[in-house]
């Protein structure tokens, strides 16, 4: 049979497809159990490094080990209120704010982390120690520069303290915006309050140093270099942290004593 | 052509992507970091070497009418195994290289071996001119990834070499490297120094 007939033509490229599918499809298969580990042991790792209880060095068993201290919850953000609507297990934030059925558009005005749309629910994750909350961990994302910053706020149980604060995926100019990741940025976090005694949202990512004054609990350096950055991190944080972020909740948990 | 001549032979007489110019893309793009740029570099040789392989072995049964489809089928497939081997063993390394593993597909490295050798050769051979075009394409690299970090984070493979001045020590990051364009500069640098040596590889005005 010659090569360049039609019979050929189809048969080659038939079974070519018929091989090269069936490959495909086993290393996906194969492959797909391990690759979801991953995802959700990187996820853990990052929420961790957020509460402080592992550093960059952990190990898969430390992350498994810490990771016992920590309980997920589902929230549904319009109410403030726990749900079991959705199952803990399988909630993804970026699928869920992608699923018509579980996302809502956010009204431009509202849109202060520029994010266009959100999933109803939200997951919060309670850190106990010996039966006592000893964290909260809020997952927080909005528009930086370039792209959208994913990330993990962890606050004290009085609810103002933050107790640790970190980005696990965004897509800012290194060496500029970046430097979000820088260790030094991180470590300035704790202890930084972001709402007043009224809880109103007062976190400021100044330009520059922080100086001395009576606000400086409330401040976080810039970064230098990366202007629009540190206003991206501010605005997704008082987003967040507003009535259409988690204020409520944060607000149901205190009056309820939940965290006693 | 003896076994060590096809595999030597692209990494400084023939090299892709100083002599040929072929895969600049993803050489701006992978280079930031040296444990980014080992994993793409080996990945990249693995695909180029088994997709030789297989489109050698039934070279003498691909219509000529469909044979670009044909070569592309095998890569895409190749890459596709690649990148879900990546996601199930390397995650971070996966994650920092995000859609480039995917984009090994355009790569015009992988489909000019295919097409420009193994079409015409034997299948050891083929293997032995993937891996060879791999090495060349990992050479180039590596030496631009060695400098972009040494130079932007003042590390090598993730160690320490100069202490930053964000991070209390004298160096300051040159954050020109960490951009894509600095490995232009490189890569014309390691063509210039290619070329003196190799006088046959400069082109005639």
């Amino acid at each position: 049979m010659s090569n360049n007939s039609i019979k050929k033509t189809l048969l080659v490229s038939l079974l070519l497809c018929l091989v090269c599918s069936i490959m495909v499809s086993i290393s996906v298969v194969m492959l797909g159990e391990k690759q979801e580990e991953n995802k959700a042991l990187d996820v853990r790792r990052n929420l961790l490094m957020a509460t402080g209880l592992i550093d960059v060095s952990a190990t898969k068993e430390d992350v498994v080990k810490a990771y016992k201290m920590v309980e997920m919850k589902i929230v549904e953000l319009e109410t403030g209120e726990f749900t079991e609507v959705i199952d803990p297990h399988k909630y993804d934030l970026k699928k869920s704010r992608k699923d018509p059925n579980e996302n809502i558009l956010i009204k431009a005005s509202d849109d202060l982390a520029n994010i266009k749309f959100r999933s109803k629910y939200a997951s919060v994750y309670f850190v106990k120690e010996r039966g006592v909350t000893t964290q909260v961990v809020l997952p927080v994302y909005g528009k930086g520069l370039w792209s959208t910053m994913f990330g993990f706020l962890s606050l004290a149980p009085d609810l103002k303290t933050v107790k640790g604060f970190q980005f696990f995926e965004h897509g800012e100019t290194p060496g500029l915006g970046g430097e979000v990741d820088n260790p030094d940025w991180k470590k300035i976090w704790p202890g930084k309050n972001v709402y007043d005694d009224q809880l109103n949202t007062k976190i400021d990512v100044v330009k520059g140093k922080v100086t001395d004054n009576p606000n400086k609990e409330f401040q976080v350096d810039g970064l230098s270099g990366a202007t629009l950055t540190s206003n991206g991190v501010e605005n997704l944080l008082h987003y967040w942290l507003g009535q259409h972020g988690y204020l409520k909740f944060l607000k149901n948990i205190k009056t309820r004593g939940y965290l006693k | 052509m003896s076994i060590k001549k096809i595999l030597f032979d692209p990494v400084f007489n023939n090299n892709p992507i100083a002599l040929q110019v072929l895969g600049i893309c993803s050489a701006l793009a992978v280079t930031t970091k040296m444990e980014t740029t080992l994993v793409m570099s080996v990945a990249v040789t693995l695909v180029t070497a088994f997709s030789s392989l297989s489109v050698s072995i039934i070279r003498n049964h691909i219509p000529s009418s469909i044979r670009i489809i044909v070569q592309m089928t095998i890569i895409a497939s190749m890459v596709i195994v690649t990148d879900q081997i990546l996601k199930a063993y390397f995650y971070n390394v996966s994650k920092s290289l995000s859609v480039y593993v995917g984009l090994i597909i355009t790569n015009c490295i992988v489909m000019g071996r295919t097409e420009g050798y193994a079409m015409k050769n034997e299948p050891i051979a083929s293997f032995m001119d993937g891996i060879g075009n791999g090495l060349g394409y990992s050479f180039i690299l590596i030496s631009v990834a060695f400098f972009r970090e040494l130079l932007g984070n003042g590390k090598i493979l993730g160690f320490t070499v100069f202490k930053l001045t964000s991070e209390g020590g004298w160096y300051q990051g040159n954050g020109l490297m960490l951009l894509a364009p600095s490995a232009f500069f490189l890569i014309g640098f390691l063509i210039w120094g290619i070329r003196t040596f190799k006088k046959d590889q400069v082109e005639e005005n």
